[in-house]
């Protein structure tokens, strides 16, 4: 919750920097429209919007240390604040507030940068030590809540969203080439680097600390790590039942510190395990009914309203179903697309976006998710096709083992598993990479790839000499290779899609358009490391998914959601735009082929039979889909931005 | 226009989003070179009994009858020769 932005530098004349800070913040008022609060002294400023969740009364930012000489800011919540101010009030610490945030300026007295380490939450902050001046940036472990910063002028911008950067320095707005290339390979570009030329998205498990000399130095205090591969026998646990009631335990535990909240919380139902675990949990800690919302689509493709439903009768949770059909997607699409101020691949995060809605207008401002999961216990499809084809690529004249591939995407209906003979090649595909780290995601990078066919020449050809599977590794740790297989797909996986998209589009922008926090109990960063200790055939167990999980969960849920196999969240995508045959009116205008020669980033000719093929309703997909929402989203940050072309 | 140039074109429009006929040659692999994937195999076979007399059984879906276009010519040679 909540949104924040600042400077470090003397960029307004005196008695001008409030009304630069309100310009700032007044961009993010969707993030914390219960008030602003502002600090400014000569060297910085702060500026908070807020959501106010702990301490409804006296938590306003920003918030000082009792000297006055420490200030922050920040977004998020810190769980574990209860310990925390306990810990430092036994030790002298005296506070001024029942907040949360109160215990960062104190643990910053205490402990200098280390401070981040000590929280357990979601956050990104700014603090600013006058004493010392200078200024800190930090982010949470896995990357839940959003910090860009950028320089201009001598002076260092730093706030929650893009948008705050540009109200400072509007000619930032710039597109950047090498943001694009990577948002149509990964689906979002690898942080540091995003959308935009010379903004910067600080790292999840970062601090960035900046001196009064100027001196900037990036730490690292947390990452993903995984045992090496041979130190992941199960004899290391004694038995699985042993891990199962550990896991069991630190569910409850992470659930119960995440229910922290002087307001009413609810939670998400998708009607898969993960979700449906979290609402199982919670209802443990209460004796009213859970309540829980889901979106619901017309298409039985993308549909789980069955399987919501049986959750809600078996927990007996107060529910909200929103029923959303592809023409309300298409029509919110830009709005979505001002929110996320980055190219996106897919159009899911536009239903997240209507049930955020939903659930404000409910009266609720957070709610539980089962947002992480996946990546924690190998939930994913993709980890199980790199399992199939790194066994594979041992025989890969065997005709027996690529059936297990039918086992597969079950779910799709035009399925790459549908023809046996063509799954067999094109999950054979990438099999010369398969001692790298990125062996896992080479098929979905190569899928997402195939949109720079719409690329303008120039531009093309520079995706062409791009190496995109070397940059990823570039990011990767020096000892990845020696994690065992799974390990490394999860690795890649957090680092990419949840930190780059799941997070960031689908989880905090969507939910911040509509005020409201999402909460991600499965990523609590000690359930994560205790997760990330355990056996690969504890996590996929043959081509079960999640097995741990499901095993710890198994006496809260009915057999038929814990023996569910996972059904990925996926809305309709190019079909969105069209109703019976017509395009929308503004992607018509969009597409027409003097706004994509105006675009200067997109082959017309190319794109102009895209555009025909998903009228038609031929683009069926993944890779024509994807190419067709990424530079529909692209072309709407351009209108949305005039100027920000490139170049 | 010959059947197998009409093929190619319907690749080259529906695939490659173009009409340079240098794009790719008879030979070429559709899979490899990443022109055609898993679900494009899909739209080239409705293609295919739209356009032709025939329909593909499910064991004839194979990268031998459709990776290239010339194994597609062939492969419609030989169901069409009756």
């Amino acid at each position: 919750m909540c949104g924040l932005a600042g400077y470090l530098g003397d960029p307004a004349p005196e008695g001008a920097e409030r009304a630069l800070l309100e310009r700032m913040i007044h961009t993010l008022a969707h993030r914390g429209p219960d008030g602003y609060g502002f600090h400014a002294e000569p060297g910085v400023g702060l500026a908070h919007a807020r959501l106010s969740i702990i301490d409804l009364a006296t938590g306003d930012q920003p918030i000082h240390n009792p000297a006055r000489t420490v200030w922050t800011v920040f977004n998020g919540e810190i769980f574990n604040f209860v310990e925390l101010r306990a810990e430092l009030e036994a030790r002298g610490h005296v506070f001024y507030t029942r907040s949360d945030t109160e215990v960062i300026v104190h643990l910053y007295d205490r402990y200098g940068d280390r401070f981040v380490e000590h929280l357990n939450g979601q956050f990104a902050i700014a603090l600013w030590d006058g004493a010392s001046r200078r200024l800190v940036l930090a982010r949470d472990r896995v990357g839940i809540r959003p910090l860009y910063w950028t320089k201009a002028d001598g002076t260092l911008w730093f706030a929650s969203e893009p948008k705050a950067l540009f109200a400072a320095v509007p000619g930032r707005a710039q597109l950047s080439v090498r943001g694009l290339l990577q948002a149509f390979s990964y689906w979002a570009p690898l942080d540091p680097d995003t959308a935009w030329e010379g903004v910067h998205s600080l790292p999840p498990g970062h601090v960035l600390a900046i001196e009064a000399d100027g001196r900037e130095t990036l730490t690292r205090y947390w990452d993903w790590t995984f045992p090496d591969a041979a130190d992941t026998r199960p004899a290391r646990f004694g038995d699985i039942e042993q891990a199962v009631g550990e896991l069991r335990e630190r569910l409850v535990d992470a659930v119960r510190l995440q229910l922290r909240a002087d307001v009413p919380v609810g939670a998400y139902l998708s009607g898969g395990l993960d979700s449906s675990g979290i609402v199982a949990l919670v209802r443990g800690f209460t004796d009213t009914p859970v309540r829980t919302f889901s979106v619901a689509f017309d298409q039985p493709e993308f549909d789980e309203s069955a399987h919501q439903l049986a959750m809600v009768r078996h927990l007996g949770t107060e529910h909200s179903t929103l029923r959303i059909g592809p023409a309300q997607i298409g029509e919110a699409f830009p709005r979505l697309v001002a929110h996320t101020e980055t190219p996106v691949l897919r159009t899911a995060a536009v239903p997240l976006m209507l049930l955020a809605d939903s659930v404000r207008a409910h009266g609720y401002t957070v709610v539980l998710t089962g947002e992480g999961a996946d990546e924690v216990f190998g939930g994913y499809d993709l980890f199980k096709e790199a399992k199939v084809r790194r066994f594979w690529a041992r025989q890969p004249d065997s005709t027996l083992r690529p059936k297990l591939l039918s086992r597969l995407y079950g779910y799709l209906e035009n399925s790459p598993a549908a023809n046996p003979a063509f799954a067999a090649s094109f999950f054979g595909q990438g099999r010369e990479h398969i001692d790298r780290a990125i062996f896992a995601h080479v098929p979905r990078w190569a899928t997402s790839r195939r949109a720079f066919a719409f690329l303008a020449p120039e531009l093309r050809a520079q995706a062409l000499q791009w190496d995109a599977l070397a940059f990823a590794e570039s990011r990767l740790p020096a000892d990845i290779l020696d994690w065992a297989p799974l390990g490394r797909d999860q690795y890649v996986e957090a680092k990419t899609l949840l930190a780059g998209y799941l997070l960031a589009a689908q989880g905090d922008r969507v939910a911040m358009a509509a005020s409201i926090e999402g909460r991600y109990p499965y990523l609590d960063h000690t359930l994560v490391e205790f997760a990330n200790t355990l056996p690969p055939s504890w996590k996929i167990r043959g081509l079960t998914e999640k097995h741990i999980l499901r095993r710890a969960l198994a006496d809260l849920l009915p057999d038929d959601i814990a023996r569910r196999t996972k059904q990925p969240y996926r809305a309709p995508d190019s079909a969105s735009f069209f109703v019976g045959g017509k395009p929308l009116d503004y992607v018509a205008d969009l597409f027409s082929a003097d706004n994509l020669r105006a675009s200067g980033l997109f082959d017309v000719d190319a794109t102009t039979r895209l555009f025909a093929k998903a009228r038609a309703g031929r683009v069926v997909g993944f890779a024509d889909n994807q190419a067709f929402v990424g530079v529909l989203s692209t072309l709407l940050l351009l209108r949305q931005r005039p100027g920000a072309g490139i170049g | 226009m010959g059947r197998r140039q009409e093929i190619k074109q319907f690749i080259l429009g529906n695939f490659l989003f173009t009409d340079d006929d240098s794009a790719f040659t008879d030979d070429t692999s559709l899979i490899q070179q990443g022109i055609v994937d898993s679900t494009g195999i899909l739209e080239l076979i409705v293609f295919i009994e739209e356009t032709w007399p025939v329909r593909v059984p499910a064991e004839d879906m194979t990268p031998a009858n459709f990776d290239s276009l010339g194994a597609i010519d062939r492969y419609l040679d030989g169901r069409l020769a009756a």
